[in-house]
C-alpha cells in the first residue's frame, strides 16, 4: 500500500510539472506581444512596460519558467492584464460559487442515479430498466446548454416559477440562492446522473453475478438482504470514485452553464479572461483546475486502494 | 492475425439488427446528405436579412421560423450541418492520427518512448476537456481551425490510451514473434499485424468520439469561439437566440435538436459497434463526456 501510494504521489506530481509547462506555453502561443494584445485600445507605454517586467516576459523563456514555477509553489499566479489585482485572488473569489453549484448538481444526480441504476440491475430487462437506459443515452447525447435554455424557456419563462439566472451566496440567502441554483444544478446535474446511472447499473450486475451473492441465495437470505448486505456494498465502492470524479471535473468550472446562467463561477471567469484577453487570469484558472483534478483524482486512487487491496496489486 | 472482414462483416451486421443503431445510421446518412448538400438544398439563402420578417414563428413559408435578424432559421440549421461533419470529422482525424502514431510507437517500443508519450498524454488528461480546448482557441484565436485543432489536440490522449492499450496486448501474441524471428520490419510489423488487430476498439472510440466532438464544437460555438458569423453553427445560433427566447422559442429549440440528434446518432452507432467489436471498453467515453 504504502509503495502504491508513493508512486502515485511521484506520478502526479510529474503530471502537475508537465500541467505547468502547458499553462505556461499558453502564454507564449498568443500570436504577437500578449501584453500589447491584452491592453488593445487601453495601451499607454508606462502600463505596458510594468505589465511586461512583473509577467518577467522580458526575460529569456526558460527563466521565465521557472520563474513561473516558483512563483506558482507559493500560491503567485501574477497579476491580472485588466484590473491589476493578483490572479490567485480572483481565482479563489470565485471558487465558493462553483463549488456550491457543483455539490449541488452532483447531490441532484446521485439521488436520481442511485435509486434508478439500482432498480434497474435488479429489475434487468424491465420496463424501469429500459426507461433508464433511455434516459442515460439521452443524458449523454444532450448538449447541457440547449438543456439550460429549454429549462430556461420552462420555468422562467412559461412557468415564470425561477428566476433565468443571477446568483446570490448561500451565506447570504439561503431561500434565494436555491432558487437561483435550482435551473443550472438541475441541467448539469441530469447530465451526470445519466453518465452516474450506467456506472451504477453496469457495477450492480457485475456484483449480482458473483458467486458470493448466489451462495447468498442459496442460503435463503431474502433478495432485500442480498442486496443491501453484499450487492450494494461491493457495488458502489467503483462508484463513489466515479461521483468523486464527476465532482472534481464539475468544480473544473462548468463553463457553457455558468455562461448561461450567469453564474460567477470558476468556468464564467475563464470565459470572462478569454474575453478580455487577459490571459494570467486565464492561466491561472486553468491551472487551478487543473491542479484540482489532479488532487482529487489521487485521493480517489488512494481511497479506492484502501476499499479494495485489489488495486494495489495490479 | 484476426481477419479484418470478419470484424467489418461483424460491425456491419450488427447495426443492421438493432433497430436503434439502424435508426442512428439513418439520421447520419440524412446528416450527411444535408451537410454536403445544404447551400443548394437550403428553401433560403442564409444571410438574406429581412427586418420585415423578424422573429416570425413557425409557418409554411418558413417551417423553423425566423430569427431576430429575419433570416431563415431551417436553411441555417440545414447549412449548419456542415460545420459540425466537418469539426467532428477533421478534429477527430487529428486525434486519431496523432493519438494512434503516438500509442503504437509507445506501446510497441514501450521503455523511455513509452514513458515520456504516455506522461505527455497523461498531462493533457489532466485538464477538463473543455476548459483545455477553449485555452486552446483563446490563445491561438476563435474560428472553424482552431476550434478543429483544439478538440483534435484534448482528444488525442484517449485514442494513444487506446492503441497503447491494444499493443501492449497483441504485442505478446505468438504471430507477432513470428513475424519478427523472419525478419519482418518494425514499421511493417506495426502495419500489418499489431494495427489490424487493434482495429476494434478504435473505430468504437472514433464513432463515440465524433459524437463528443461535435459536442465540444457546439460548446466552442456558443462561447463564440468556434464559427464566426455569418456563417451559421448550430451552437452559435443558440447563443445568438439566447436572448429571445422566451418570446422566440424556435430560436432556441431548433438548432439544440439538430445537436441533440446528430449527437444521439452517432452514439447509437458507437454503443452498437461496441457491444459487438469491443464490450469490455465502457467507460472512457462516459468518463470524458461530462468535463463540458
Amino acid at each position: 500500500m504504502a509503495r502504491f501510494v508513493i508512486r502515485r504521489l511521484l506520478q502526479s506530481a510529474v503530471v502537475l510539472l508537465g500541467v505547468t509547462l502547458v499553462v505556461f506555453l499558453l502564454l507564449q502561443l498568443v500570436p504577437g506581444d500578449p501584453v500589447r494584445v491584452a491592453l488593445g485600445t487601453r495601451f499607454d507605454p508606462q502600463t505596458y512596460e510594468a505589465l511586461r517586467a512583473r509577467a518577467g516576459l522580458d526575460q529569456p523563456l526558460v527563466v521565465q519558467y521557472f520563474d513561473y514555477l516558483r512563483r506558482a509553489l507559493t500560491g503567485d499566479l501574477g497579476v491580472s492584464f485588466r484590473s491589476g489585482r493578483p490572479v490567485t485572488a480572483i481565482v479563489l473569489e470565485r471558487l465558493p460559487a462553483t463549488l456550491s453549484l457543483a455539490v449541488t448538481a452532483v447531490l441532484f444526480a446521485v439521488v436520481i442515479a442511485f435509486p434508478l441504476g439500482i432498480v434497474s440491475a435488479i429489475r434487468s430487462g424491465s420496463l424501469v430498466d429500459h426507461a433508464a437506459r433511455v434516459f442515460s443515452q439521452f443524458g449523454v447525447s444532450v448538449p447541457d446548454f440547449w438543456m439550460g435554455i429549454m429549462a430556461i424557456l420552462l420555468f422562467s419563462g412559461v412557468l415564470g416559477w425561477l428566476p433565468p439566472s443571477g446568483y446570490v451566496a448561500l451565506t447570504e440567502d439561503p431561500g434565494r440562492w436555491a432558487s437561483h441554483v435550482a435551473l443550472p444544478a438541475a441541467t448539469v446535474g441530469l447530465v451526470t446522473a445519466s453518465i452516474l446511472t450506467r456506472f451504477v447499473r453496469s457495477s450492480m450486475l457485475e456484483v449480482l453475478s458473483e458467486d458470493y451473492v448466489r451462495t447468498a441465495e442459496a442460503k435463503g437470505l431474502r433478495t432485500r438482504v442480498v442486496v443491501l448486505r453484499h450487492v450494494l456494498r461491493n457495488a458502489l465502492i467503483p462508484v463513489v470514485t466515479v461521483v468523486a470524479v464527476q465532482l472534481a471535473s464539475l468544480l473544473g468550472g462548468v463553463i457553457v452553464i455558468e455562461v448561461l446562467f450567469a453564474w460567477p463561477g470558476i468556468g464564467r471567469l475563464t470565459y470572462d479572461a478569454v474575453a478580455a484577453r487577459d490571459y494570467p487570469v486565464l492561466q491561472g484558472a486553468v491551472l487551478l483546475v487543473a491542479a484540482l483534478f489532479l488532487l482529487v483524482n489521487l485521493v480517489v486512487d488512494i481511497l479506492y486502494a484502501r476499499l479494495d487491496p485489489r488495486i494495489t496489486v495490479k | 492475425m484476426i481477419n479484418r472482414d470478419g470484424q467489418l462483416g461483424r460491425a456491419l451486421s450488427a447495426l443492421r439488427r438493432d433497430p436503434l443503431a439502424l435508426t442512428g445510421s439513418l439520421v447520419l446518412v440524412v446528416l450527411v446528405v444535408v451537410g454536403v448538400g445544404g447551400a443548394w438544398l437550403a428553401p433560403s439563402g442564409i444571410n438574406e436579412v429581412d427586418v420585415d420578417r423578424m422573429l416570425q414563428p413557425p409557418s409554411w413559408a418558413h417551417p423553423f421560423g425566423t430569427d431576430e435578424l429575419g433570416r431563415d432559421v431551417l436553411s441555417r440549421v440545414m447549412v449548419a450541418a456542415r460545420v459540425s461533419l466537418q469539426v467532428g470529422l477533421v478534429s477527430v482525424g487529428i486525434a486519431l492520427t496523432v493519438g494512434v502514431t503516438l500509442g503504437l510507437f509507445a506501446g510497441y517500443y514501450r521503455g523511455w518512448l513509452d514513458n515520456v508519450v504516455m506522461r505527455c498524454m497523461d498531462v493533457l488528461f489532466a485538464f477538463p476537456v473543455l476548459l483545455l480546448a477553449v485555452a486552446i482557441v483563446a490563445v491561438l484565436g476563435p474560428g472553424l481551425l482552431t476550434a478543429m485543432v483544439a478538440i483534435g489536440v484534448v482528444y488525442t490522449p484517449i485514442f494513444a490510451r487506446v492503441t497503447r492499450a491494444g499493443v501492449l496486448s497483441v504485442r505478446e501474441q505468438v504471430f507477432v514473434r513470428a513475424a519478427v524471428s523472419v525478419g519482418a520490419s518494425d514499421l511493417r510489423i506495426m502495419r500489418r499485424h499489431v494495427l489490424p488487430n487493434i482495429a476494434a476498439p478504435l473505430i468504437v472510440q472514433t464513432s463515440l468520439s465524433l459524437a463528443f466532438a461535435i459536442l465540444s464544437e457546439a460548446a466552442l460555438s456558443f462561447l463564440g469561439l468556434g464559427v464566426q458569423p455569418p456563417d451559421p453553427a448550430w451552437g452559435r445560433m443558440l447563443f445568438d437566440g439566447r436572448g429571445f427566447v422566451t418570446e422566440a422559442w424556435w430560436l432556441g429549440v431548433f438548432p439544440g435538436a439538430a445537436i441533440f440528434l446528430t449527437v444521439l446518432a452517432f452514439n447509437l452507432v458507437g454503443d452498437a459497434l461496441r457491444d459487438v467489436l469491443d464490450p469490455r471498453q465502457l467507460t472512457v467515453n462516459e468518463a470524458r463526456r461530462s468535463t463540458s
